[in-house]
């Protein structure tokens, strides 16, 4: 790196008197900071200790609780001056590819970041190919995202973050998780691209302090403060030290460096009764994918085995495939001799594993967590007491012992995992990436456990780690990149075999060893020279401030292209609505027939059996075997047997023919009061046509007719057929239920992934962000609309009657509606769980319930009619049986088509105003 | 035995994590509280606050003493229109209902001349329309009969009919409809809470970790049966006694302890439907996804909206494996019916096969996606 001074001018962001709190914790306590500009400035320190929140907040990303942050010579919490640089500055936020879209291909990632930055199709052809040339991307330019190795993503987040020219380039932790060979070519890349000399400045995080050695100006931080700023010689002058990670160690505040010391592991004493661990010709295929190419090693008991290699490297698959969570394609792995079965219980009794992601329940107290496991290794129920007690001793945890875990630092949690993997005394411990995130200290902390474990235990000990300083602790390393074992011995032999100085340089030169091997050989030696510094061309016009249709366009485009790629989503998204229209066309009727009833005829004469027949001779009825006794009454309404009994009295028959009126007792079953009802009406009338009946019938009968007539008129539906309501309603009821889960998960989504930062960082306005979300899903609405429709016509054969232009004007505004509800409930829920959970409570009771499915809207009362008048479901439920069923048209409709409008409106308010451009 | 020790100390591990998300906590208060009460006291498919209109061209006694007898609980009280309004009336489900008393209606009837009343119906208010009609033809026959008889009284029939409701004699709705929305919140919660939680160990990798120990995947699956189970059971009965029974003033005349038996039962089996879908999906929104199209048919075509005899044959014979169904059948029989094993037991044993088959669907399932 050429060597620059930094120069003294203006600073590019000066931060006086900030803090930043997440509910009660302190992420940052009150800093005052200026960053030099125009040049490389590092932040450095672990995990948790502020600086993505750093970042975040230089970016304009996050929203300043406290003192005054001023980037580019404005101060961020002005809204305008966020708008006016945020074109400015480009921000590649922490994790691989975190703001890119995994399903999109490369070309199609920086070409979307291009349109929303408003270049045209020239500019943006021509600057996407040369940037990917520089990249050396250009061969994987239709790779989608999600299958590019960690350095490629980082490559291509580069590319992205450089479309729009930036004058600030901000980075967080870029490197973290990519492997060695990437690292540096990632560095070198920086390197090129000759930022210095447009005057562009860049902000970088890392937890690597070796890449911090070749930064302009670093920045130290621990614990939400600032240590100690500087240039990289000024710092080690400071603390007398040869590099920066022993600098910052001992800038570390006194009580965090008590215990530290350089150590060197004991050597170790050779035990000899045969291998713990052995690895014969493992493969991992994942269908056409091998994950892990014919491994073999060998680890002898008490050993510490160190598996060294980047993400995604078949690091973890091998460690499954030891402990028998994956079965090996081909190959065997034997412990202790003994084959790896899957499910054999005994032998899991004598590992101890600690999986990559933190394998505690974070809720559970610091004992509750080591106590659950005592159990669950049945340790007898009298040894857990002092066993705990002894791995509080071992692993320093007597402090903690009641602390809720998640609440713990990360250096603890990590020692409770390593316990809780220990607390059983197995004799061989599989530690997945234990210390990554682990500030210095803490990691020394953590190693010097494991080689006590090693050494005066005999336990061996497998680990994986990309972190090189840790791997050559280890007794013995094997090196691996895509999936093969490039190298596999001690690390001081490994060194020395290569002639390298470091263990890093040493895999650097295995891998190339390997390329060479296999003749793929990287394209960046080629290309490099090809395209020698990145000029580019002078900005020509800043985004548009204000509403723009294009970046609206590039979002909804993107979306639909996301869409498309994730079969999963798309096929449910248009099988859910059809299933349940016909679920509920075929199960939701009202009306009832077949109801089952006994009789007890106490008379048996012609006349109650006729009675009895005018029940039962219609459809409404069905009648069971007749009772002997009325003592079998209640069993058999208690079995639900019957729904109604007949009780004839005795004397029926010659008490009618005497004119003494006999009174028949009709026992209903009262537990469903909806059938209990219906079952009385449809006994009434049988009642009464038996009377006519009788009447008529009887020598010399009166006059029988009414005195009046009643003439119902069915109006709509002559034949009052449930489903010619019921189905044309249900689109109603589905119509809001399928679009607001949609388009809800679709946001929230971006939410959880983080890509969310895009639309925080780009000149997208909140409206072209939420139309531009939202259009895809109308799209998709109105499809499955169609589809529904059909099936409502031809399946279920209800007919058309109304006016087709005003239903499909409802249901294009009633689909823009229930997805507006959708963005809605996206702006106030996190998780996508709970945005499905939402979005199902919100729309499910009222378009089912409320809206005028089943009860009439007249006939509500309470909370439920209100409800109803609020939610949309009734409006187009009028619309949607109204034009089907009552054949009308625009004008009869027109209230529903007011009211619809206007709820969109007060939910697409509701929405911009929540909707929030920063994040907390 | 080892096996129960495990089962229990894993699910003691659920418990203690479910007092910290209290979103979930406020979750499930509400959803056996609110969701409990409102739709149970709100809505209902009987004929109820049916809204009626009159055209009264008669202006007579008889049409007066008509418009008296459409009275509440079936009706609003019915408000006076034009003839010309009938249309737009309808059209705009201002009203369901529209009775059109012609002129010279009472004349007619002393005359004996048998005079014709319309009856105009909305019949696309499906839960009135019939049962609606037939009330106000029953009303409207029974008045025109007493103004002829002229003593406020109907004459003598050939037979009387004496029609009593037993458990519910007043038919009241909510009754029922609190123990369905009951239901309906101990399905949703039952199969999403342990597919929630299984999925989060999942995708937090914990899972692995479990797999790794000394333990059977049944035990990992039987732990989250029964925490769960315990939460929602206890959330379940509480709402029965302090909302069903207090505020709706259901009359609990049957087991309590019964009931209890039964609903673990219901929930062994809808609990282990939830692991199920969460051994097949793959993430939390795949969950929510695939539970919506298994919920949604289960609790609304479990009976309580439309009776199973009601509907078509093949549905019928479908919903003999929902679960669902058998608890709603069981659920009313024991407690509003008093019920007792002898003879509810086909329902218990259905609910103990179906969750013994989705257990062992769901373990089969397990071991094939978490290894």
């Amino acid at each position: 790196m050429t060597s620059r001074t930094v120069s003294p001018g203006t600073p590019i962001v000066t931060i006086e008197g900030f803090a930043h709190r997440y509910g009660k914790k302190h992420a940052l306590h009150t800093i005052d900071l200026d960053i030099p500009s125009g040049c490389e400035v590092g932040l450095i320190g672990p995990d948790g200790v502020g600086k993505s929140t750093l970042l975040g907040v230089i970016a304009g990303q996050k929203k300043i609780q406290t003192g005054s942050v001023h980037v580019l010579g404005g101060d961020m919490r002005s809204h305008s001056h966020r708008q006016n640089v945020c074109s400015q500055i480009a921000y590649i936020p922490q994790g691989l590819g975190g703001n890119l879209y995994a399903t999109l291909s490369v070309w199609e990632n920086v070409d979307f970041f291009g349109r929303i930055f408003g270049l045209n199709s020239e500019e943006r052809g021509d600057k996407i190919s040369r940037l990917l040339k520089a990249t050396s991307l250009a061969p994987f330019a239709d790779r989608p995202a999600g299958n590019l190795s960690g350095g490629m993503k980082q490559k291509l987040g580069l590319c992205c973050a450089l479309i729009h020219d930036p004058e600030l380039l901000i980075m967080d932790e870029p490197t973290t998780g990519v492997d060695p060979l990437s690292r540096r070519q990632f560095w070198d890349l920086v390197k090129d691209m000759g930022f210095h000399h447009k005057g562009m400045s860049i902000i970088i995080a890392t937890a690597y302090m070796e890449e911090a050695e070749h930064l302009d100006w670093l920045v130290m931080m621990e614990g939400g403060r600032i240590l100690a700023s500087g240039t990289p010689a000024q710092l080690k002058n400071r603390t007398g030290k040869d590099t920066i990670e022993d600098a910052y160690i001992a800038l570390l505040p006194e009580e965090h460096r008590t215990g530290h010391r350089a150590f060197a592991p004991p050597p170790r004493i050779s035990s000899g009764d045969g291998a713990a661990i052995e690895a014969k010709n493992l493969t991992k295929l994942f269908g056409d994918f091998t994950a892990v190419n014919d491994v073999s090693f060998t680890i002898p008991r008490g050993e510490i085995f160190g598996f060294v290699g980047s993400n995604g490297c078949g690091k973890t698959t091998t460690m499954k495939m030891l402990t028998g969570l994956l079965p090996p394609t081909h190959g065997e792995a034997y412990l202790f001799g003994k084959p790896i079965e899957a499910g054999s219980i005994e032998l899991r009794k004598r590992i101890g594993y600690m999986s990559q992601m933190f394998s505690l329940y974070g809720e559970l107290t610091v004992r509750q967590n080591l106590e659950m496991h005592a159990h669950l290794f049945d340790l007898p129920s009298s040894e857990i007491p002092s066993r705990v007690l002894k791995m509080a001793d071992l692993f320093d945890l007597h402090e903690s012992m009641e602390d809720q875990t998640e609440r713990l630092p990360l250096g603890i949690r990590q020692r409770l995992s390593l316990a809780v993997a220990a607390i059983h005394e197995p004799e061989i411990l599989i530690l997945d990436e234990p210390t990554s995130g682990v500030d210095p200290v803490a990691r020394d902390h953590f190693w010097e456990m494991l080689i006590k474990l090693s050494r005066e235990n005999d336990v061996t000990i497998f680990v994986t780690t990309h972190y090189m300083n840790e791997a050559s602790r280890c007794d013995r390393v094997a090196l691996m990149s895509m999936g093969c074992v490039l190298a596999c011995d001690c690390p001081d032999v490994l060194i020395r075999e290569r002639k390298c100085r470091t263990l890093e340089e040493t895999f650097i030169a295995c891998m190339m060893e390997d390329m060479k091997r296999k003749e793929t050989i990287p394209e960046i030696e080629e290309e490099k020279q090809s395209v020698p510094l990145m000029v580019f061309p002078e900005k020509t016009h800043a985004p548009k401030r204000t509403f723009d249709i294009f970046r609206l366009a590039a979002l909804a485009r993107r979306e639909t292209v996301e869409l498309f790629r994730d079969p999963v989503r798309l096929i449910t998204s248009f099988v859910i609505a059809p299933i349940l229209l016909v679920v509920f066309g075929y199960g939701i009727s009202i009306d009832i027939e077949n109801i089952r009833f006994s009789t007890l005829d106490y008379d048996r004469t012609a006349s109650s059996r006729a009675y009895t027949e005018s029940f039962s001779g219609t459809r409404y009825f069905r009648e069971q075997a007749p009772m002997e006794s009325p003592s079998g009454i209640d069993a058999g309404f208690r079995k639900g047997q019957y729904k109604m009994v007949l009780e004839i009295p005795p004397g029926f028959d010659r008490d009618l023919k005497r004119g003494r009126s006999p009174e028949v007792a009709l026992l209903l079953d009262g537990t469903m009061p909806f059938r209990a009802e219906t079952s009385k009406l449809y006994a009434e009338s049988a009642h009464l046509l038996y009377l006519a009946d009788l009447q008529r019938g009887a020598p010399g009968g009166t006059d029988l007719a009414s005195p009046v007539t009643v003439q119902p008129r069915y109006w709509y539906n002559q034949m009052v057929r449930s489903r010619y309501s019921i189905v044309p309603g249900m689109l109603a009821v589905i119509m809001v239920l399928v679009p607001s889960m949609l388009t809800a998960i679709g946001v929230v989504r971006e939410k959880e992934l983080g890509s969310i930062t895009n639309f925080y960082s780009s000149p997208m306005t909140r409206l072209e962000f939420l139309w531009g979300k939202q259009a895809p899903y109308i799209a998709i609405s109105i499809l499955s609309f169609f589809i529904l429709v059909g099936a409502v016509v031809f399946l279920f054969e209800v007919p058309f009657k109304g006016s087709v232009p005003a239903f499909l004007v409802g249901a294009l505004l009633y689909i823009i509606t229930s997805t507006g509800i959708g963005l809605f409930i996206s702006t106030f829920t996190q998780t996508q769980i709970a945005a499905l959970v939402a979005s199902f409570v919100i729309t499910l009771v009222p378009s089912f319930d409320f809206s005028g499915l089943i009860s009439p809207v007249t006939s509500l009362e309470g909370g439920a009619s209100i409800m109803s008048v609020i939610f949309p479901a009734r409006y187009f439920l009028n619309i949607s049986v109204g034009t089907f069923t009552k054949g009308l048209g625009f004008l009869e409709l027109l209230p529903n088509y007011f009211a619809l409008i206007l709820s969109y409106i007060v939910i697409q308010t509701l929405t911009v105003l929540l909707l929030k451009k920063q994040g907390k | 035995m080892k096996s129960l020790r495990h089962i229990y100390r894993l699910g003691l591990k659920e418990l203690i994590s479910f007092r910290y998300d209290l979103v979930l906590i406020v979750l499930l208060i509400y959803c056996f509280t609110v969701m409990v009460i409102v739709p149970s006291k709100g809505t209902g498919i009987q004929v109820r606050n049916s809204a009626v209109a009159i055209v009264d061209e008669d202006q007579s006694t008889l049409s007066a003493n008509i418009r008296a007898a459409v009275q509440k609980p079936y009706f609003k009280e019915p408000r006076m229109i034009s003839y010309p309004e009938i249309d737009q009336a309808l059209d705009r489900n201002e009203y369901t209902f529209v009775i059109d008393i012609p002129s010279g209606f009472q004349r007619d009837v002393i005359a004996g001349k048998h005079p014709e009343i319309r009856l105009d119906v909305d019949a696309t208010a499906m839960a009135h329309a019939k049962l609606g009609t037939a009330y106000l033809m029953n009303i409207i026959h029974d008045e025109v009969v007493m103004f002829l008889h002229g003593s406020g009284k109907l004459p003598e029939p050939a037979v009387k009919l004496n029609i009593r409701s037993k458990y519910n004699p007043n038919r009241e709705s909510q009754w029922f409809m609190s123990l369905v929305f009951l239901t309906h919140m101990i399905t949703l919660l039952s199969i999403l809470l342990p597919a929630a939680a299984l999925i989060k160990e999942k995708e937090r990798g914990t899972v692995e970790h479990l797999l790794v120990m000394p333990l059977h995947p049944f035990e990992i699956s039987l732990a989250k049966v029964w925490a769960n189970s315990f939460l929602i059971v206890v959330g379940a009965m509480l709402s029965l006694i302090f909302c069903v029974k207090g505020i709706i003033g259901t009359p609990i005349i049957g087991s309590v302890p019964l009931f209890f038996a039964g609903t673990l039962l219901y929930l062994f089996a809808a609990t282990e439907l939830g692991i199920f879908l969460a051994t097949i999906a793959k993430n939390l929104p795949q969950v929510g996804l695939l539970s919506m199209p298994v919920i949604v048919p289960l609790a609304m075509l479990a009976g309580g909206t439309t009776p199973l005899e009601a509907m078509p044959m093949f549905l019928q014979k479908v919903m003999t494996f929902s679960p669902t169904a058998h608890y709603l059948e069981f659920m009313t029989a024991v407690l509003l019916r008093d019920a007792g094993i002898a003879d509810i037991w086909p329902q218990m044993a259905a609910m103990t096969g179906i969750g013994i088959a989705l257990f062992t669907a769901a373990l089969m399932r397990f071991r094939a996606t978490f290894r």
